[in-house]
């Protein structure tokens, strides 16, 4: 976003002001993204599959099943009332793992795609904020990192040995280590988009009469780049932190598929695709689902992120009443 | 242009360099090492042995030492040997890289085939029935997990259909059967990477048709597909050149998980099963080959570049 953007996108609301039109920019926002069909929709859909997932030990209760229990005399039934969506290879309910495999898609998508967006406006604000030398260096970094291969990267830092690191053995055995790391790798490569974005908006904001006063008036850097700077570049922010969730996602199934995210019994969406694949020929219908919501996850996420665009691009609110 | 071009290659040659290192270093942090792997098959060895071994293999001077010891060695045209297949590192890699150079090039030539004609068409119906329809094809595309799309693909192509092969190369002795197994990894690798390159030139398209130099043309009496072919293409080709020179990372990402998939022995799958095997000389050496395609990609894009637009030059 640069600085004519902003002043169009103020001159509008006053015009709508002016006007006598009694719309707030928040109003204005929520009509634009209401009438964003695909957005809402999305939005809807990924409300009920967080609340589906977060309900899946009550579904367990319900169903009378147990989602970790194999049961090898069970192993792939087809959907039955006792099974809704039929059993896997270890005859453990498919959809009760479906569901606790959302658990940990969203958990990793929202908490990667948060430790990125920090990362990235960090670095984005002092990039955009000091200049010079350290935004040349930052800013050649982030090409390298967008510009390299980074998935065979990830797979040797998925595969490191976690003792040789130092860290603490209650960490490294502890069962949920597989879902820090997985947080930890995305944050890792992740956060290029944001800082490009906040460095951008950030070198137009620094000319700004604002944040000239607030130089002037003794403000330490990390003061203004904080408190001066940062609401200032919010929307990009969000917009850009949005749609990343929805590449997070993909990436966590991608390496949790090649055996080196998630790691079983703890189910994920994409290692359960791993031993489905293996079982194609004789029950192709246990790779559908997995796959199919991480379609439809991703998707969701990619729509409500553009709808986002959208309804907070001050461009698009010239001629809204 | 020959500065730029000694520059570029220099630089090119730095952040190979670096890799180089980083790699290595993390390497070392990976379980076990050669020799924890040949007291594994020999249970006769006693420590003592180990420790020998590990000295004669300087296994236990600092990480840095070893390091310069490899790239002396790699320098001087050792590259090692494979540890899982017992030939020279680039006996093994070299004809794999030619497979993925062969995976990617043909599904970046059929995804821009695709995306080229679609995107520019959307661009000039914005918000049309037409438009509507390539967008969410296009989000669809970006959206879809690849690994499963190639599952998808078997399923129906293999398992349902019976038409082609599942997974796994040809025997190199009849072309066009050998073709039938580069159908389905190049389609998976294609609808993986085409709605992204869509959503670029429909931008690109949309905001040169804004340009003054449009209508002007427009209004000197060009039809528009003239405008089109004559003016809107090459300039809407710009930032999308930039742009896909970047995507060659991901292209190769994309790549490894479609070899995967489909059992395609390129890079990608070379570089997992050395890292997951163990196999520190293909697993580094590869890498650093899948750096220095990416970058002489990316070297290619920018004059690419500044041949789209002669008012760049590289001085």
């Amino acid at each position: 976003m640069t600085a004519p953007d902003r002043q169009q996108g103020l001159l509008a609301a006053e015009a709508a002001f002016a006007r006598g039109s009694s719309l707030t920019v928040r109003q204005i926002f929520l009509r634009r993204f209401v009438r964003h069909r695909l957005a809402v929709g999305s939005l809807a859909f990924l409300v009920l599959l967080a609340l589906a997932s977060a309900a899946a030990p009550l579904v367990e209760m319900l169903l009378g099943v147990d989602g970790n229990l194999v049961d090898l005399f069970a192993a792939k039934q087809p959907p039955s009332p006792a099974h809704p969506l039929g059993t896997d290879e270890l005859g453990r309910d498919q959809l009760v793992r479906l569901l606790y495999g959302g658990q940990v898609s969203l958990l990793v998508g929202l908490a990667a795609a948060l430790c990125a967006a920090v990362i990235g406006t960090l670095l984005g604000l002092a990039a955009g904020y000091y200049g010079g030398r350290l935004d040349a260096l930052v800013m050649r970094f982030t090409d390298g990192v967008i510009a390299l291969p980074i998935l065979p990267l990830l797979i040797i830092l998925a595969a490191l040995d976690l003792n040789k690191l130092g860290l603490p053995q209650a960490v490294v055995t502890s069962e949920s280590v597989s879902l820090y790391r997985i947080v930890f790798l995305i944050a890792l490569v992740g956060w290029t988009t944001v800082a490009r974005l906040v460095r951008g908006a950030t070198l137009s904001m620094k000319t700004r009469e604002f944040v000239r006063a607030a130089q002037a008036l003794g403000a330490s850097a990390p003061r203004i780049m904080l408190v001066h700077i940062l609401p200032n570049v919010v929307s990009p922010i969000i917009v850009a932190t949005t749609l990343s969730i929805g590449g997070i996602i993909l990436l966590e199934s991608v390496l949790s598929y090649l055996g080196l995210g998630i790691q079983p019994p703890l189910p994920s969406w994409g290692n359960m695709l791993t031993s489905a694949q293996e079982l194609i020929w004789d029950s192709p219908a246990l790779a559908i689902y997995p796959g199919l919501l991480i379609f439809a996850t991703v998707i969701a996420f990619n729509f409500l992120g553009d709808g986002l665009q959208d309804a907070l691009d001050p461009r698009a609110l010239q001629g809204e009443d | 242009m020959l500065s730029y071009l000694v520059r570029r290659l220099l630089e090119s040659l730095f952040v190979l360099a670096v890799m180089s290192l980083v790699i290595f270093s993390l390497i070392g942090l990976m379980p076990g090492d050669p020799i924890d792997i040949m007291i594994f098959s020999n249970p006769e060895m006693t420590t003592a042995d180990a420790d020998r071994l590990r000295a004669l293999y300087g296994l236990d001077r600092p990480i840095f030492e070893r390091y310069l010891a490899w790239l002396g060695n790699t320098l001087s045209g050792d590259f090692g040997y494979s540890r899982l297949y017992n030939q020279p590192t680039l006996d093994i890699l070299l004809p794999r890289l030619g497979n993925t150079v062969l995976l990617m090039g043909l599904s970046f030539l059929l995804a821009l085939a695709i995306a080229l004609p679609a995107g520019i068409y959307a661009a000039t119906r914005p918000q049309s029935p037409i438009d509507h329809a390539i967008n969410l094809l296009a989000f669809a595309g970006i959206s879809v997990p690849p690994f499963w799309l190639g599952i998808l693909l078997i399923i129906l192509f293999a398992v349902t259909l019976g038409w082609l092969p599942a997974g796994g190369m040809g025997d190199g002795r009849d072309f066009w059967g050998d073709l039938r197994y580069l159908v389905l990894p190049v389609l998976a690798l294609t609808i993986a990477t085409v709605g992204g390159i869509i959503r670029f030139v429909r931008a690109a398209a949309i905001e040169t048709l804004r340009q003054d130099y449009v209508r002007t043309a427009l209004a000197k009496g060009l039809t528009g597909r003239e405008v089109v072919l004559g003016h809107v293409l090459r300039n809407a080709m710009i930032p999308v050149v930039t742009i896909l020179a970047l995507q060659m990372g991901n292209l190769f990402s994309g790549a490894l998980i479609t070899e995967q998939v489909f059992a395609y022995l390129g890079m990608g799958k070379t570089i997992y099963d050395a890292v997951t095997g163990n196999d520190y000389n293909v697993a580094l050496i590869g890498l650093l080959l899948a750096t220095l395609t990416t970058l002489l990609a990316n070297l290619l894009a920018d004059l690419a570049y500044s041949w789209l637009d002669p008012r760049i030059s590289y001085q």
